[in-house]
């Protein structure tokens, strides 16, 4: 399937995958993270419960600690 | 739009600001300064003399509560800004009671676990409430890195990369630069609206 991550597409070998899956897969390396699935916020105790299929926008923001 | 032209629609605006260190301080001023009608700064940390070196505070202010400085030096700029001011750690439920009658929110804290935090809550439970936050700003120089993403209500303002550490400092120039990007976006939603 094919889905667009941070606004650049990217090609999974898979179906579908949850979103915990993908963060897992992807090695994103900030350890605290908002996610959004085609515009609405995942929350983070919820990212294995949701579904990311083909054509699926997603949104994966590091949080990074400095202000 | 004239300088009063502009003072004039932000006179019935009200923006939020989470964290009163160097984002959160150094926008509020630029907001001050431009004469946004309301702010609501809420931080419960003390100054210290280290954080003098990137927040809008002054040597003899050390030791106060940054939410009370912030507001006393926002009235010696314009003390025609109504300022409220609270002292406590936001959590969830605070962050939707007290930034319930709020244009806008900026989140400014210091912590990822905190931005994480207000981001989630606005996003999920405000939803129509827009929210910028400041991510990346640490070091110096790499000018052209600095920008601006925009997520439906959710926008980002920094390098998105930069993480404080003892190598890598948050020093005035940057976090100053985030912080003023975050109140000219802030100007750009309010203002545009109409």
């Amino acid at each position: 399937m094919e889905i667009l991550l941070n606004k650049r597409k990217e090609t999974i070998d898979k179906d579908e995958i949850t979103l915990a899956e993908l963060i897992e897969y992807k090695k994103f390396t900030f350890k605290l993270l908002v996610t959004k699935v085609n515009g609405q916020l995942v929350k983070k105790n919820v990212r294995s419960e949701s579904i990311i299929r083909d054509g699926d926008e997603v949104d994966v923001l590091h949080m990074i600690s400095g202000g | 739009m004239t300088t009063e032209e502009i003072r004039e629609r932000l006179a019935d605006k009200v923006v939020g600001i989470a964290g009163c260190g160097g984002l959160g301080s150094n926008c509020a001023v630029a907001l001050a300064r431009t004469g946004i009608g309301k702010l609501i700064l809420v931080d419960d940390d003390k100054l210290e003399a280290s954080n003098l070196n990137r927040q809008y505070f002054f040597a003899d202010q050390i030791g106060e509560f940054k939410s009370l400085a912030l507001r006393d030096n926002i009235r010696r700029i314009d003390d025609t800004i109504i300022v409220e001011t609270h002292i406590v750690r936001l959590d969830p439920d605070l962050v939707t009671e007290l930034f319930a009658d709020c244009d806008l929110i900026v989140e400014a804290f210091d912590q990822d676990n905190e931005k994480q935090m207000i981001i989630e809550t606005v996003l999920g439970d405000m939803p129509d409430k827009s929210i910028i936050s400041g991510q990346g700003l640490a070091g110096f120089g790499n000018n052209e890195s600095i920008k601006t993403q925009r997520l439906g209500n959710l926008f980002i303002v920094g390098d998105g990369e930069t993480e404080v550490s003892e190598k890598q400092p948050p020093l005035a120039p940057r976090v100053a630069v985030v912080a003023n990007m975050q109140a000219n976006l802030v100007l750009e939603l309010l203002l545009n609206t109409e």
